[in-house]
């Protein structure tokens, strides 16, 4: 198998931990894993990303090659599209729906709305909004991944595994709070793709 | 070389494998100044449990050239020593290193450099196999992780056996991913012993004429050793009608166009000098060859020279790659030739997003105020420098005229006042000023020169993550006992509160007609997260 990931959102989002749970659910299947982050300067409020690929054989390179990504996992709306040459024919994108505007600049949302209704294969997800609804305002990532998950391909008992083995440290209540986050967020794609 | 191999359990960044490498390679010391793309090396093995045990040396240092130069010395009694940089770092340690080649290492000296091509987080490009060709010392440039670990050990042995400091280059998509590595025997560190040849390490020039010639004379031998490398590999390839040179990471992106194995023949490079007993094997088979490189056309340069070679050689220089930025697997399948394969054009509502300075940030208040009080003074110029301060170059603020190099704020301040400028402003960080600003103020001083200087201090490092600043606590005595006026020296809080104390002092002292200093002081609220946590 191989799996090509891009992981995107503003620096400061977030985005590693969704990193560290896949990385290590994929550790822990014995497959090849290649994780390129992004360090420095664009980490405070800048656009970041992550490439992320798992394989069943050695992995070449740290980058995905345009046109390779199976699965966008964004945490930013805008923040997915700037990745759409990277995208596979039949790729995902998995991508938060509330707009973090830090820039004067910012598109219309309308007009993000429609460019991401046009494609595909997308899942947009307010997780903003489920994380305030069920009062854990820190796990926003955790359910954008339990949105993913089914796109991904991996095996749920496996992440669920992961969330405890990375959040393990912060105590069972931390743990027990983001595996329902990845529960909702899992249960959210699965109502989409029923609704499709 | 490897009797225990342990597969580690988790995902290491290319510079946290190198940082094992260096640990299990049994350092007894790590000297660095942070910067990205390097930073990761040295708070990894700060972090390390057997580092710690062994007490490992590896607190910050002011700068590059302190590094090097402490390094030099824990080479000089025996132990091995890593020192570790970025690219633009190497400039100002470079006195240090060209020069250590001429001592020569005792115990291990590896100088880890981390280049930035593409310029993600740096103000330049520079290849910093220049460098190590410059000042005649080999270098080794891993290609994934794994040889990332390898090969720091290899360069400690390569170190002590041919008595030279060895440039480890990396750049920053090796240094910034990760991979799991497997792990080899722990070394024990050094035994304290001096060198063999003591007299070597006084550079007079009747000993350094001698010296240099040795040095020269050894050129020959690092060749054959670059040869007999393992981490240098020629691959046999069916299809003679080309042949590829890839160096370092660009080896994985040629692996990535050919993943069932490369047609052309291939020199993997990890190890120079360049050896000219397999490049001549190669250019006598094939009938051109291309050669794959992140960074600077260094080899490809090498290899054309300025008269024709026999073979055409194509690369950065002849447009098949771009002569600028780094490689990706996208541009070197297309130097091969293949058409990428993208489904979706680029978006067409998608807008820039720079960094900025984070809300809440000292530097953006002390930016404001001065802003508001420069608008009296449509002449004036502010010179600043390297550091989160810098992003005051962007909307809104847009309230710096320069960026240049660590400290050239002050000295730049200094020159355009003495060329008639006025107000002449220079900002400049706490840790920029401890690392290259601090002799550059005590010329200005003693010039007594007509130019205000802000020292915003935000008591740590914070660009590069939050390392200790080496001078916090101590910048009022600093500027005072390299001869401030103490009447000219303002210590202030900047939060809006405060803003029109702040505007007053700022007015006043670009009034006055000599040289001043300000340091609004607030913590970093990254740090301040980051303590609480």
């Amino acid at each position: 198998m191989k799996l090509d990931i891009i992981l995107c959102g503003v620096g400061g989002q977030g985005i590693l931990s969704i990193a560290t749970i896949i990385g290590d659910a994929a550790m822990a299947q014995g497959l090849y894993i290649k994780q390129a982050e992004v360090h420095g300067m664009s980490q405070r409020g800048g656009d970041v990303h992550s490439d992320l690929r798992i394989s069943s054989t050695p992995i070449a390179s740290d980058l995905i090659s345009k046109g390779k990504a199976d699965v966008i996992i964004s945490l930013e709306p805008m923040e997915a599209l700037r990745y759409l040459p990277m995208l596979a024919s039949k790729g995902w994108i998995i991508t938060a729906a509330a707009p973090f505007v830090n820039i004067p600049n910012y598109p219309e949302m309308s007009e993000i709305d429609s460019q991401l209704a046009h494609l595909p294969q997308v899942i947009r997800i307010d997780v903003t909004a489920i994380a305030k609804e069920h009062q854990m305002p820190r796990c926003a990532n955790i359910i954008l991944l339990g949105a993913a998950q089914d796109a991904l391909g991996m095996n749920y008992a496996q992440l669920e595994t992961s969330i405890r083995n990375v959040f393990g440290r912060k105590g069972e209540k931390v743990v027990a709070m983001n595996l329902k986050a990845l529960a909702l967020g899992r249960e959210y794609a699965m109502q989409h793709k029923a609704a499709k | 070389m490897s009797q225990s191999k342990e597969k580690n359990k988790t995902l290491v960044l290319g510079n946290e494998a190198a940082a094992l490498g260096a640990i299990h390679a049994g350092i007894s010391a790590v000297y660095a100044y942070p910067g990205t793309p390097s930073t990761e090396v040295t708070e990894y093995i700060q972090g390390h449990p057997l580092a710690q045990s062994r007490q490992v040396k590896s607190t910050w240092c002011t700068n590059e050239k302190t590094a090097m130069e402490a390094a030099l010395g824990m080479s000089y009694v025996g132990k091995r020593a890593l020192v570790v940089m970025k690219h633009v770092g190497l400039n100002v340690a470079a006195d240090a290193f060209v020069n250590s080649a001429m001592t020569g290492a005792n115990g291990g000296l590896v100088v880890m450099v981390c280049d930035d091509p593409s310029m993600h987080s740096s103000q330049n490009e520079q290849d910093s196999r220049f460098y190590s060709k410059f000042a005649m010392v080999p270098t080794v440039e891993p290609s994934s992780q794994q040889e990332a670990y390898d090969i720091v050990r290899h360069a400690f042995e390569l170190s002590e056996k041919v008595g030279l400091p060895v440039l480890l280059r990396m750049t920053t998509r090796l240094a910034h991913s990760r991979a799991a590595i497997t792990t080899s025997e722990i070394l024990e560190e050094n035994e304290f012993h001096f060198p063999e040849t003591p007299q070597q390490w006084i550079l007079l020039p009747a000993i350094s004429r001698k010296r240099y010639k040795k040095l020269v004379e050894i050129q020959f031998e690092l060749g054959i050793e670059s040869r007999k490398s393992l981490f240098n590999q020629y691959i046999n390839g069916k299809d003679k009608s080309m042949g590829v040179i890839a160096c370092g990471i660009a080896y994985n992106y040629l692996m990535e166009t050919y993943p069932d194995g490369c047609p052309y023949p291939v020199y993997k490079i990890a190890q120079y000098p360049l050896d000219r007993t397999v490049l001549a094997t190669l250019t006598s088979e094939v009938a051109k060859v291309l050669v794959l490189e992140d960074g600077q056309p260094f080899v490809e340069e090498q290899l054309v020279g300025i008269m024709d070679t026999p073979i055409p050689v194509l690369g950065r220089l002849t447009g098949t790659l771009p002569r600028t930025g780094e490689l990706t697997p996208d541009n070197v399948r297309a130097a091969f030739g293949f058409e990428t394969e993208q489904y979706f054009d680029e978006a067409d509502h998608v807008a820039s997003r720079p960094p900025a300075l984070c809300t809440g940030c000292g530097h953006f208040d002390m930016y404001s105020d001065l802003n508001e009080v420069l608008t009296d003074y449509p002449d004036a110029k502010v010179f600043s420098d390297i550091g989160c301060y810098t992003l005051g170059a962007l909307p809104p603020l847009r309230a710096i005229d320069s960026c240049v190099d660590m400290g050239a704020s002050i000295t730049m301040a200094r020159g355009a006042a003495d060329g008639g400028l006025h107000p002449s402003v220079a900002v400049i960080g706490d840790s920029t000023f401890t690392h290259s600003g601090m002799t550059g103020l005590l010329d200005a001083i003693n010039v007594n020169a007509d130019m205000t200087v802000i020292i915003s201090d935000n008591l740590t490092t914070a660009m590069t993550g939050g390392q200790p600043s080496a001078g916090t606590n101590k910048f009022e005595a600093i500027c005072q006992g390299l001869g401030l006026d103490p009447a000219h020296l303002h210590v202030v809080v900047p939060l809006p509160k405060n803003r029109e104390e702040i505007k007053r002092i700022m007015k006043q002292e670009i009034d006055y007609h000599g040289i001043s200093v300000i340091i609004p002081r607030r913590d970093c609220i990254q740090q301040l997260v980051r303590v609480k946590k």
